[in-house]
């Protein structure tokens, strides 16, 4: 997905994870998914460079899709659709 | 006499089989550095891991475990000298560990917890939280933990935490599919 079509996604629920380090940001994904259905988009900011490659693992195992990432001053914002 | 397609299919099927069940999604870890960034490691890799929907079991053993001592705890009654001077000089619980290098009598750690703290990193306490809401086992070697002289009453309250020997270990590393030593 290119960054414009991220930008004009409708996401079901965004987690901020900004305050947390590794893996902070997996477990508050984590926790949202719990919280959203099937082929909902779940979007989640975080500070941490890591995480940018982390959630797309993550979602891989989970049967998640991973959308995209958009860079922002500082953090960033992950997209990822509930399998 | 030669094997037809078949029999080789079957054989090939039954040996997927072993392979798709005997290893599950599970991370064995032994733990027995009581260092505080060892420890820190452990414990990221094995949140890290439950977050990721995989089966934790962390085996504490040896120097580790003085790390799940209360910290605030008079020591247990009816020990011996060795066990006594054991009980004084390793450090109790998370709190005490101390750094692998640098550690420069305990600036050199205070100044990882600050930086820590500014780059939001949980502490080990947080993260020891954090293991126990997600189901993470801890088990205690208990020959190691006499061979220390530690009582079961001077171990921290854990949601999970059972005491158990190498056999349990190996039983849990054989079905797993990632094992650690730290």
């Amino acid at each position: 997905m290119t960054t414009e079509e991220l930008k004009s996604l409708k996401v079901n629920k965004s987690v901020d994870a900004r305050g947390t380090s590794c893996p902070g940001p997996l477990l508050a994904a984590k926790k949202a998914m719990g919280e959203i259905k099937s082929g909902d988009i779940l979007e989640v900011l975080s500070a941490d460079e890591g995480t940018k490659k982390d959630i797309p693992k993550w979602a891989t195992k989970k049967k998640h899709e991973y959308l995209g990432t958009v860079e922002e001053s500082g953090y960033f914002k992950i997209y990822v659709k509930k399998g | 006499m030669f094997e037809t397609i078949e029999q080789r299919l079957e054989k090939l099927e039954k040996k997927v089989d072993v392979l798709e069940y005997s290893r599950k999604d599970q991370l064995t870890m032994v733990v027995m550095s009581d260092d505080l960034d060892k420890m820190l490691a452990a414990f990221i890799i094995a949140v890290g891991a439950a977050a990721m929907d995989t089966k934790v079991k962390m085996f504490f053993t040896f120097w580790a475990i003085s790390a799940l001592r209360k910290e605030h705890m008079k020591q247990a009654k009816g020990k011996d000298v060795t066990a006594r001077m054991f009980g004084t000089m390793l450090p109790k619980g998370l709190g005490q560990l101390k750094l692998s290098k640098m550690n420069m009598q305990g600036i050199g750690k205070y100044m990882i917890k600050g930086i820590m703290k500014h780059n939001n990193v949980s502490s080990l306490d947080e993260l020891l939280a954090v293991a126990g809401e997600l189901g993470i086992d801890i088990d205690i070697c208990t020959m190691s933990m006499d061979l220390m002289g530690f009582k079961k009453e001077e171990m921290i309250d854990y949601p999970n935490l059972g005491y158990a020997g190498v056999a349990t270990f190996l039983a849990d590393a054989g079905e797993s599919s990632m094992q650690l030593f730290i």
